[in-house]
């Protein structure tokens, strides 16, 4: 899309965004301070922050944690890049064609009542202990959040711009590419956001369950050791991954979508 | 009482309705939106629509642009049944129905890029039509970042850039302030003098009917059905001086009575 760089309107928000991330790091900071408090005064037996940190180096240094990074990310963008894929395509048909919706529409829901963790057993004994599996389910988690998301975008597409284009000539085949896709970018965005949110959570539970690396199988290692720093760098890690995930994919939405009004 | 029925013209008219009849549902659920419409339009005639909700104006236009059926009768443009949208019609919607992911300019250009006209030739006119509505400074700027009013004229812009014979424009002024309004209207009243462009303006706003017409037409609903016709008999030339005459009052008086004391119709 060719969309110009529209005149942002005042600059007020501008001003706000500092004290927001100064707020944002004394929180941050606050929160550090109450673990350290609570761990040091040996309220809770847990690491704290220091043991956390050091074990946090030795991993990155002895290139564990890249490795088990590595791997995680893998699976989940393997898969979540092959569940968006099918479900874009099929989400417009479900949209376009209410015979397409109405064939496809009942499975879709169906499926979506099943946490795609659910399927793991079975993927498992049908799929062996491989990658397959894994990635299998984590296509299952997206393909399922993005498709409904895309279905949705196609049929809540404001009728009047539909009969806008209509009047100025339009054809169904000129008013797919040029109205209906376009109008549905936001809904998809949505969808992939939610497919990514939920495929990322769906690769660390299935790591627990069977895998030789990641994030998600490292922390059941340690959880036979009772190596708890371990299980908090991963734990981070994940968090600090899924957040980035997010923000990239959040920017790429605005981005995309500039041309929205928005209320803030 | 019985639907008017319009002496015969001895030109064809622009946009005749024949008889036109519009049904939304089935069996007891039924509801007859439109009755019996008779109404034939003139070539480069300004009619403006008025009438309670539920009037059937809407009905009428949709089924003039060619976006809805008839259940009965037919509409004619040009002598010839309309069977769906066709580039003779403007269309000017109340939501404006901007595509908001183009630009005033690629809004502007959209039915022209669609015909497959050449970049050179649609920059061309859309650079005609932007300015015609007084958009130049914002042609490459996004729809949200216009006002109300901006929005519209762009949509007019839009509309006039396939270069129709008509213009059906449905309350178009409609979400706009009052000030904004009448200088929208002035506007359009100026390019339409210049162009003569047929136009089938619906309004809710009575002062903006007489204003803007050389007839208005009053509907009634319950059924949705033509209630009378007004003929404007006042200077072409319509300015704030016709605005503040008594003429003017008198007429917007018969059409405020036409439109608010309507009789129920007795007999179904």
């Amino acid at each position: 899309m060719s969309a110009a760089p529209a005149p942002q309107p005042a600059t007020a928000q501008r001003s706000s965004i500092l004290p927001a991330l100064a707020l944002n790091a004394l929180a941050f900071l606050f929160g550090l301070a109450v673990w350290w408090a609570i761990t040091a005064a040996k309220l809770v037996v847990l690491p704290g922050p220091l043991e956390v940190f050091q074990r946090a180096i030795e991993l990155a240094l002895n290139g564990q944690l890249a490795i088990d990074i590595f791997s995680s990310l893998r699976r989940v963008l393997t898969g979540f890049l092959l569940g968006a894929a099918l479900a874009i395509p099929v989400g417009f048909l479900m949209g376009w064609y209410t015979v397409a919706r109405a064939l496809i529409e009942p499975y879709v829901q169906f499926f979506r009542m099943i946490p795609p963790l659910a399927v793991i057993p079975l993927a498992i004994v049908t799929m062996g202990i491989d990658e397959a599996p894994k990635i299998f389910v984590i296509f299952l988690a997206s393909f399922l959040s993005c498709v409904v998301a895309t279905y949705q975008g196609v049929i809540s597409v404001d009728r009047t711009l539909i009969n806008a284009a209509r009047v100025l000539g339009a054809t169904d085949s000129v008013i797919f590419p040029r109205v209906i896709i376009p109008a549905s970018i936001p809904f998809i965005l949505v969808g992939v956001r939610i497919g990514l949110g939920s495929a990322w959570a769906t690769v660390v539970a299935a790591e627990l369950i069977a895998a030789q690396s990641g994030l998600g199988f490292r922390m059941q290692q340690a959880q036979l050791y009772y190596d708890l720093p371990t299980i908090f760098v991963s734990l981070i890690t994940i968090g600090i991954l899924g957040l980035l995930m997010d923000r990239i994919l959040q920017a790429t939405e605005r981005r995309l979508t500039q041309w929205q009004e928005r209320a803030r | 009482m019985s639907p008017q029925a319009q002496p015969k013209p001895s030109f064809q008219p622009k946009l005749s309705f024949q008889n036109v009849s519009r049904r939304f549902g089935e069996g007891e659920k039924a509801f007859l939106a439109l009755d019996r419409l008779n109404l034939d339009i003139a070539d480069g005639e300004f009619v403006t629509v008025v009438g309670p909700s539920g009037c059937g104006k809407s009905t009428a236009m949709n089924i003039a642009a060619g976006l809805m059926d008839v259940s009965d009768g037919q509409v004619l443009v040009d002598g010839k049944p309309v069977r769906g949208p066709g580039p003779e019609r403007g269309v000017i919607f109340q939501q404006y129905a901007l595509f908001p992911w183009l630009t005033v300019r690629q809004n502007v250009e959209f039915g022209l890029r669609i015909k497959g006209m050449p970049a050179a030739e649609r920059r061309r006119i859309s650079d005609r039509f932007i300015g015609l509505v007084g958009l130049r400074d914002f042609a490459d700027a996004l729809p949200k970042t216009l006002s109300g009013g901006m929005k519209q004229r762009c949509a007019i812009a839009r509309a006039y850039a396939v270069d129709p014979t008509m213009l059906l424009m449905d309350e178009p002024f409609g979400a706009l302030d009052a000030l904004t309004r009448v200088h929208m209207q002035d506007q359009l009243l100026d390019t339409w003098s210049r162009e003569r462009r047929t136009v089938f303006f619906i309004t809710h706003d009575v002062d903006e009917a007489v204003y803007l017409a050389n007839r208005v037409i009053v509907m009634a609903a319950r059924p949705g059905r033509l209630h009378k016709i007004i003929p404007v008999n006042l200077p072409p030339v319509r300015n704030e001086e016709v605005r503040l005459s008594p003429e003017f009052t008198e007429i917007r008086n018969q059409v405020w009575h036409a439109v608010y004391h309507q009789k129920p119709l007795v007999d179904a």
